[in-house]
């Protein structure tokens, strides 16, 4: 894309660093400029003050947009950064924002139909950063949930010298009769044991 | 119960989130038949864009924000209400180790009370502009807060324009720590655990306890959105009367040891029993004592005066006409009346700063209210009261 990106300068506050390549490569992909990254650990106010962002992208869940905010309301020194949904009441703005773990800040009143092109490359990758992030501790714990399961089996196949189906199957059959999820009730037969060793 | 039953409410992991955190801890929510959702939230800029969007239904705020979120005043605007204070005091001013030791050397009694460490303070800024130095830099939480009107107020108390002979900026408190490491600031106001982790690990010095500044000024406030509250009555006269009853609880010093076991857990605070034990008494927390829950309007409209000061609303006229809109005492005296406590007269005081120890008013007694400077505020005349102060941002200053 072409020239009306080309001055706009972007700030990211991201309090997971791992998702910046991601975002700035979103970004510089679709025209615009990423002159800096911080995370609340960082000395925000310095930053933008040395970075001059047009826009700050910002985690939903950083800390840090506490400074952000206060730039606009007390600091007289430039640049002012505004949280972007500026309209009394427009509510869906936020709950949009709330949605998707993103939310912005324009710097000295831009005008804002020139962020929404922005906000929507931003919210896109921050949503596919956070499936891929959902699917993969989804699938840590799935298979922390076997780990357990097989550790329980092989603890009821020792100490009742069962076979490795029927020590399945009666753990199944207790994890009904107890309204438990099979890898709950593993997890406390395995603790239990461990407790008794 | 279906989930449009869950009463989602936000806090952030200070001590004076405890009555919402023990009331589900003690399972006084469900015993009143309300199923409520905590939820942990990162800064106070998300508490206000949730309570905004619904996904909250209420939540711990600051109390200076009830008004700046009514009034839109960080562009957000979101009608709001409370008729609820979780605490009053909760905060200390906290300095790095090395501007204690500068003031101790250039006036040994420096520390020996608030009056004398800010007098010090005020000659050391002069010392440092004298020779050319840099001004000292102060952390607060958040723009609307009671942390950075008593800050300011400590330090115009003392001869310094918190505009213009400091640097005022704001950190989230999980990060004063590190920053006051750092050097990046010179010290800090915050609520408690967060003074005493930073002088328990050796950068910090605690200074004095914005009590001081105030007496038993209010904190944080349960805040609702108006449009929840309206639709749901009687789940939020149990949602009051639940964190009433905490409070309570929370106010026998004989439960004090089980309270810091339970807010110490990972899903609580996570912090120390000990940490919060100090922070406690170094915050000179107070959940219940002398009217501490009641939303009482005159100091609402004396959070509004400092926003007038400082410059932060141009005039007080239409924000304390709001006070009995959005922080009424309507619902909470009902609760009161249900749950058998003593009520004040109908009529609130309007005047603030006159008792520097618990006074009885009517049938209720209220704690002491004194500012650092002795001076007194009334409601009906704020106009004449800011004309006292030699230090503001008010026009012609």
């Amino acid at each position: 894309m072409t020239l009306p990106n080309d001055s706009l300068r972007i700030l990211l506050l991201d309090e997971q660093a791992e998702r910046f390549p991601v975002m700035e490569a979103a970004l510089t992909a679709a025209g615009y400029q990423v002159v800096g990254k911080v995370t609340t650990a960082d000395n925000i106010q310095a930053a933008v003050e040395r970075a001059r962002p047009d826009v700050i992208i910002a985690d939903l869940d950083s800390p840090g947009r506490d400074t952000l905010e206060s730039m606009q309301a007390l600091n007289r020194k430039q640049p002012r950064p505004i949280v972007m949904f500026t309209n009394d009441g427009d509510r869906d703005t936020i709950q949009l924002a709330v949605q998707s773990g993103v939310t912005a800040y324009v710097v000295d009143g831009m005008a804002p139909d020139r962020i929404k092109p922005i906000l929507e490359v931003a919210m896109l990758r921050f949503q596919e950063y956070q499936k891929l992030r959902d699917e993969l501790e989804l699938t840590r714990l799935q298979l922390n949930e076997r780990k357990h399961i097989d550790k329980a089996k092989g603890l009821l196949m020792k100490r009742k010298g069962l076979d490795e189906a029927k020590a399945y199957a009666l753990l199944r059959r207790m994890a009904m009769d107890r309204h438990m999820k099979l890898a709950e009730l593993a997890r406390s037969i395995v603790a239990a044991a461990e407790l008794l060793e | 119960m279906n989930q449009s039953d869950t009463i989602n409410l936000g806090y952030l992991p200070l001590l004076d989130a405890a009555p919402l955190l023990l009331a589900q801890e003690l399972g006084y929510f469900t015993d009143a038949g309300l199923k409520v959702s905590l939820s942990r939230e990162a800064s106070w800029a998300n508490i206000r864009d949730k309570l905004c969007a619904g996904t909250l239904q209420g939540a711990q705020l600051l109390i200076p924000m009830l008004m700046s979120v009514n009034l839109g005043l960080n562009r957000v605007h979101a009608p709001l209400r409370s008729s609820f204070v979780l605490n009053q005091n909760g905060n200390t001013i906290i300095v790095s180790k090395a501007l204690r030791d500068a003031m101790k050397i250039l006036n040994p009694e420096a520390l020996a009370s608030p009056h004398t460490s800010v007098l010090t303070l005020k000659r050391l800024l002069q010392q440092r502009r004298e020779r050319g130095e840099a001004a000292f830099t102060f952390a607060v939480v958040y723009p609307f807060s009671c942390h950075n009107y008593l800050l300011r107020y400590w330090l115009a108390a003392g001869g310094i324009h918190p505009d213009h002979d400091v640097n005022l900026v704001v950190i989230p408190p999980s990060q004063m720590v590190a920053q006051l490491n750092h050097g990046r600031i010179d010290g800090f106001c915050a609520g408690e655990p967060w003074g005493q982790l930073a002088a328990s690990m050796g950068s910090g010095h605690s200074l004095l306890s914005t009590y001081e500044v105030w007496h038993n000024a209010p904190e944080k406030v349960l805040a609702v959105h108006g449009d929840w509250a309206d639709a749901h009555a009687e789940q939020y006269r149990r949602l009051l009367t639940v964190l009433l009853r905490t409070c309570r609880w929370l106010a026998e010093t004989t439960n004090r040891e089980e309270a810091l076991l339970l807010l110490a857990q990972p899903h609580c605070l996570g912090t120390e029993p000990a940490f919060l034990h100090w922070g406690w008494l170094a915050g000179k927390h107070n959940f219940h004592q002398h009217g501490a829950n009641h939303p009482w309007p005159a100091h609402m409209a004396w959070i509004v005066s400092q926003m007038v000061r400082w410059g932060h609303l141009p005039d007080a006229k239409g924000a304390v006409e709001l006070i009995d809109a959005i922080f009424s005492d309507r619902l909470f005296r009902t609760i009161c009346v249900q749950e058998g406590l003593a009520l004040p007269p109908d009529n609130a005081p309007t005047q603030v700063g006159y008792h520097a120890a618990p006074w009885q008013y009517g049938d209720a007694s209220l704690g002491a209210d004194r500012f650092i400077d002795g001076i007194r505020f009334d409601s009906s005349a704020i106009t004449e009261y800011l004309r006292q102060f030699a230090i503001s941002n008010l026009p012609g200053e």
